[in-house]
């Protein structure tokens, strides 16, 4: 058998191996997206009773809390960055890099330092390669989060947040992640988390009904003080539940591609190897026509 | 007869909705009953049960680990970062 025709032979096998391994992760993907964006759905009554609560105490009760003013110079700014845990996920943890450091630039270019959080083992590799500084890094589980890691990031970040810059905190927090649009369109999104901007025109209460006055138990102050971090919570969780739903939608999209891609390729060597075979014959038979022949004479 | 709207969501899932005659819940500041016609109030709950007395059903519990509670015109909106349902009598 000519080498020519091994090498193909090596390639499509090594290529079908690969389309089945492509195949087998898109319909993984495929399968867990509907459970993602059920999660999605699912943590969303949630998020609306507390934003309509905290709307309701911000313009009923005229309460300053820390967690609402702006402070009067911003100095260090905290950057939360939400990548996926794995790769082959197409540009999904590469694009929302790229927002952050985006943003990260833009933070600087105010005149302001900036502190690193990262959520996945992506964006820990990259800063890791680029033996760049980071805060704190959380790790496994981008794919389906829990709502504990969402406190856990609300309660670090806070932490940081009440402390005065010279002990290392910070005075505002950005977080980045990616939307979950459609299946088709996630878009990498920058929130600023802290200072909170309590506006009923961001949030998505119908402006139909008025809110009522309510009686705040025990006091506005203290009920504010319990909502104000439930709805950092929801927010922190819903930012990585809609990332787990895009990191998946991502994946199911490159994986799609790649095995599409395999195809291609096997096809192409499948017509190589049979173009070498038959040129192979040719020459085999042109030998024994002239080999005959030359005994003939 | 009015009724209250009762709906329970947890952080992550939604517990239970529908109409009942009377909630009962545990404040930071002591017990709360909830009846029909109650003034809108907004309230930080503590750790505990959670009793529901529904309309077209018997009365059950649920436990929540802190969260908060909104009432406006007969709707109500119990917010836990978890909740249990209980099927006691």
């Amino acid at each position: 058998m000519g080498a020519q025709i091994r090498v193909y032979r090596q390639k499509i096998a090594s290529t079908s191996s690969m389309r089945k391994i492509f195949k087998a992760m898109e319909l993984i993907a495929a399968s867990r997206i509907g459970k993602a964006r059920s999660r999605v759905s699912a943590s969303l009554p949630y998020a609306n009773a507390i934003t309509r609560a905290v709307t309701a105490v911000a313009s009923q009760a005229d309460v300053e809390h820390p967690l609402t003013t702006e402070p009067a110079n911003v100095r260090r700014a905290a950057v939360l960055v939400m990548t996926s845990d794995r790769g082959l996920a197409g540009s999904y943890s590469a694009s929302v890099l790229k927002q952050a450091e985006h943003l990260v630039e833009l933070l600087r270019g105010d005149g302001k330092e900036v502190k690193t959080y990262l959520v996945g083992r992506k964006a820990q590799a990259y800063f890791d390669f680029r033996s760049r500084e980071y805060a704190r890094v959380w790790t496994g589980n981008t794919d389906s989060p829990q709502f504990e890691t969402a406190r856990e990031l609300r309660e670090i970040l806070l932490e940081d947040f009440a402390n005065d810059y010279e002990q290392g905190g910070v005075d505002e927090i950005h977080v980045v992640y990616t939307q979950f649009k459609s299946l088709v369109t996630q878009e990498p999104t920058v929130i600023r988390l802290l200072p909170l901007e309590v506006v009923e025109g961001e949030t998505e209460t119908p402006t139909d009904e008025l809110l009522p006055l309510y009686e705040f138990e025990p006091s506005p102050e203290e009920v504010l003080d319990a909502l104000l971090p439930r709805y950092i919570d929801s927010r922190l969780f819903n930012a990585q539940l809609q990332a787990a739903a895009s990191e998946l939608a991502a994946r199911q999209r490159a994986m799609k591609a790649a095995g599409d891609n395999a195809g291609e390729l096997i096809k192409k060597y499948t017509r190589l190897r049979n173009n070498a075979r038959q040129a192979e014959i040719t020459q085999e038979l042109s030998e024994i026509v002239a080999g005959a022949d030359a005994l003939n004479d | 007869m009015a009724e209250l709207q009762v709906e329970i969501v947890a952080a992550d899932h939604f517990v239970w909705s529908g109409p009942a005659k009377l909630v009962k819940a545990r404040s930071v500041d002591g017990e709360i009953g909830v009846l029909p016609g109650h003034v809108p109030m907004l309230s930080v709950l503590a750790a505990g049960d959670l009793e529901i007395d529904p309309v077209s059903a018997s009365r059950f519990t649920v436990q929540i680990d802190g969260g908060f509670f909104s009432v406006d015109s007969d709707r109500v909106v119990i917010v836990a970062d978890n909740a249990v349902l209980e099927n006691a009598a």
